[in-house]
């Protein structure tokens, strides 16, 4: 914080800059805002997203029964009871089977009928873009019930294929729209002077438009794995064995303990962030170029 | 697939093409996986859950099982002051999260749209909240807000409240301390999709106000604002469905306690599904949330006007 507020004083004099001046810099209204408008509220909201970030960390890191408030002498046996003990190096791998097969499925289903939706004109189109936009309101909450009864008919209960294709289905729609609207932003021509060069469908698709769509993939297939890994309930309802369960049934049983081990729990809260964090953090950049290219308007 | 073949009378909408034989099937073949897995996994649920709600269905009382008509629906609307309590309860959990949410995701997004030095690092670690789940945010506010080794204690050493209290034990408190929790995670989904927006808004146009002698709120309200309508209206619609749909932090956070105070809806349902089987009342209670939901959407839609002048 405190290199911020150094350099927050430092560009403060040339606001004062002589009045003559003030016509070239008139071009850049927008930039003018005075330094401390946005150092002052952005400080203090940070302060409000990092000290939680900080509180988990500094229970991870602790001895246990120590009320200090820096991590100091730091200790990993939190982790590592937490990783073997409680089980969360399988819970992990769960996840990241989980999430990875969600991302690869939600990706490709919602290529295919995003392309649909965004090349052709065809009868039942519009119904099912009204299908699309209503699932959004089907809390898949409320269909634990029916949805268990399936996968029990399936013989699907226990098997993380049951948490796989729930978690792609409710992420399909909303991929799907998304999908379809960074297609409609490549040119058609594109495609049509690929075909008139000799590619079939396939082959244009690949070498044309695919490349093109790499931010808006990046975003959705982000989007599809950071929330099947922080998705709960399906994974509560359907995976019953301990050895199936997923890091936010993990988690979950660590809170409902008669007397929470905070220190276990900050542990397996840290394990829970760390990818999705590293996702995050690299693809930032394509999520906002994902997104401001046309998918808030459609 | 059927109806592939009697638009085959229609002049195909593009060229026909080599390579692709079968053009007309080829837009029905794409969607195809997309189209049965929402038939099996959210078409038929849905309409099971109707089929149910007009039942008498509870795994453990089979005997009671059967055709119930409209009894699920009188008995949730007449009978059951736990029903009205939990939509009341909804309504205001999902009004006060939209409301305070989309007040700080916009001053957030305004902010960190200017040009300034760390802003890259700044946007990272404001949106960085987004990417964790609502079990996470509950563990990281449980261990914020534990009696014990909560931040009321650290509090209390500088002399502020009293050892031992705990927000989430507290009727009085539970509310605005579940609030903060769940704002913490939410707030970046708005500041992400405005600054997405903001991004598109024409530099032109603030010069011209400039020019204009418009003053900066003015410029705000006047291009700023309207620019983003479109973008609000969704990005709230779409979030307060959320929020009501939504039961991961709820449930892991106070559990609906204490004492009910904090049970939404869908929780509710949740509970008399699971824990009590009671499957049909479930039904019922999921067909009426359908039901306020779309009928909520569609004012909304219509009251704000989405979508309605031109840019």
């Amino acid at each position: 914080m405190s290199t911020t507020e150094a350099t927050m004083t430092a560009p403060a004099p040339q606001d004062e800059a002589p009045a003559p001046q003030r016509p070239a810099k008139r071009r850049r209204a927008w930039d003018e805002v005075p330094r401390w408008q946005i150092y002052f509220p952005l400080g203090a909201y940070l302060l409000f997203t990092l000290i939680p970030f900080y509180w988990i960390l500094l229970f991870a890191l602790r001895k246990p029964g120590s009320t200090s408030l820096v991590p100091w002498p730091m200790t990993f046996q939190h982790f590592e009871k937490v990783w073997t003990e409680r089980s969360f190096g399988t819970y992990f791998e769960n996840s990241v089977y989980v999430g990875i097969a969600t991302l690869v499925m939600t990706t490709l289903v919602a290529l295919a009928g995003g392309y649909a939706l965004a090349r052709f004109n065809f009868k039942i189109k519009r119904a099912f873009m009204l299908a699309l936009l209503c699932s959004q309101f089907v809390p898949g909450a409320l269909l634990l019930v029916p949805l268990f009864q399936i996968f029990a008919e399936l013989q699907m209960i226990n098997s993380l294929g049951s948490v796989i294709i729930a978690e792609t289905v409710f992420q399909l729609p909303l991929s799907m729209i998304l999908i379809s609207g960074f297609i409609r932003n490549v040119p058609y021509s594109l495609e049509e002077a690929a075909w008139v060069d000799g590619c079939n469908r396939l082959t244009a698709f690949r070498v044309i438009v695919l490349p093109m769509l790499r931010p808006g993939l990046i975003a959705v297939g982000s989007f599809a794995f950071v929330h099947s890994w922080n998705h709960f309930l399906f994974a509560l309802m359907f995976l019953s064995n301990q050895d199936k369960q997923t890091i936010p049934v993990g988690l979950n049983s660590l809170m409902s303990a008669d007397s929470v081990d905070l220190g276990a729990l900050a542990a397996g809260g840290i394990i829970a962030a760390v990818p999705v964090v590293i996702v995050f953090a690299f693809i930032q950049k394509w999520l906002i170029t994902g997104f401001s290219a046309g998918a808030v308007k459609g | 697939m059927a109806q592939a073949a009697a638009v085959a009378k229609k002049p195909a909408p593009h060229r026909r093409r080599r390579g692709s034989a079968t053009p007309r099937r080829l837009p029905y073949l794409l969607i195809a996986p997309a189209g049965l897995l929402m038939l099996g996994f959210i078409a038929y649920p849905v309409l099971s859950v109707f089929y149910y709600s007009l039942q008498d269905y509870n795994p453990t009382k089979p005997w009671r099982n059967g055709y119930a008509g409209f009894e699920n629906f009188v008995h949730a609307f007449t009978e059951d002051p736990i029903f009205w309590d939990t939509l009341i309860f909804s309504a205001k959990w999902v009004f006060v999260e939209v409301g305070l949410q989309l007040m700080f995701g916009l001053a957030l997004a305004l902010i960190v749209n200017q040009t300034f030095v760390g802003r890259s690092i700044g946007r990272a670690m404001v949106f960085s909240p987004w990417a964790v789940s609502g079990v996470l945010t509950s563990a990281i506010w449980v261990l914020l807000y534990n009696s014990q080794t909560g931040i009321t204690r650290y509090l209390a050493d500088m002399g502020i409240g009293d050892y031992g209290t705990s927000w989430l034990s507290d009727t009085s408190t539970v509310f605005p301390a579940a609030i903060v929790a769940d704002l913490w995670r939410g707030v970046p989904f708005f500041a992400i999709l405005i600054l997405a927006d903001l991004q598109s808004v024409s530099k032109d146009l603030y010069e011209a106000a400039e020019v204009d002698g418009a003053s900066r709120f003015k410029q705000f309200l006047h291009i700023t604002l309207p620019h983003l309508k479109d973008a609000i209206i969704l990005s709230t619609l779409l979030r307060a469905v959320w929020e009501f749909n939504n039961v991961d932090l709820l449930y892991t956070l106070t559990g609906g306690g204490p004492a009910g105070a904090t049970t939404t809806l869908p929780l509710y349902i949740a509970n008399t599904s699971v824990d009590a089987h009671n499957f049909g009342y479930a039904s019922a209670l999921t067909t009426v949330a359908f039901v306020i939901l779309l009928f909520c959407s569609i004012v909304y839609l219509r009251l704000s006007k989405f979508g309605g002048d031109d840019k």
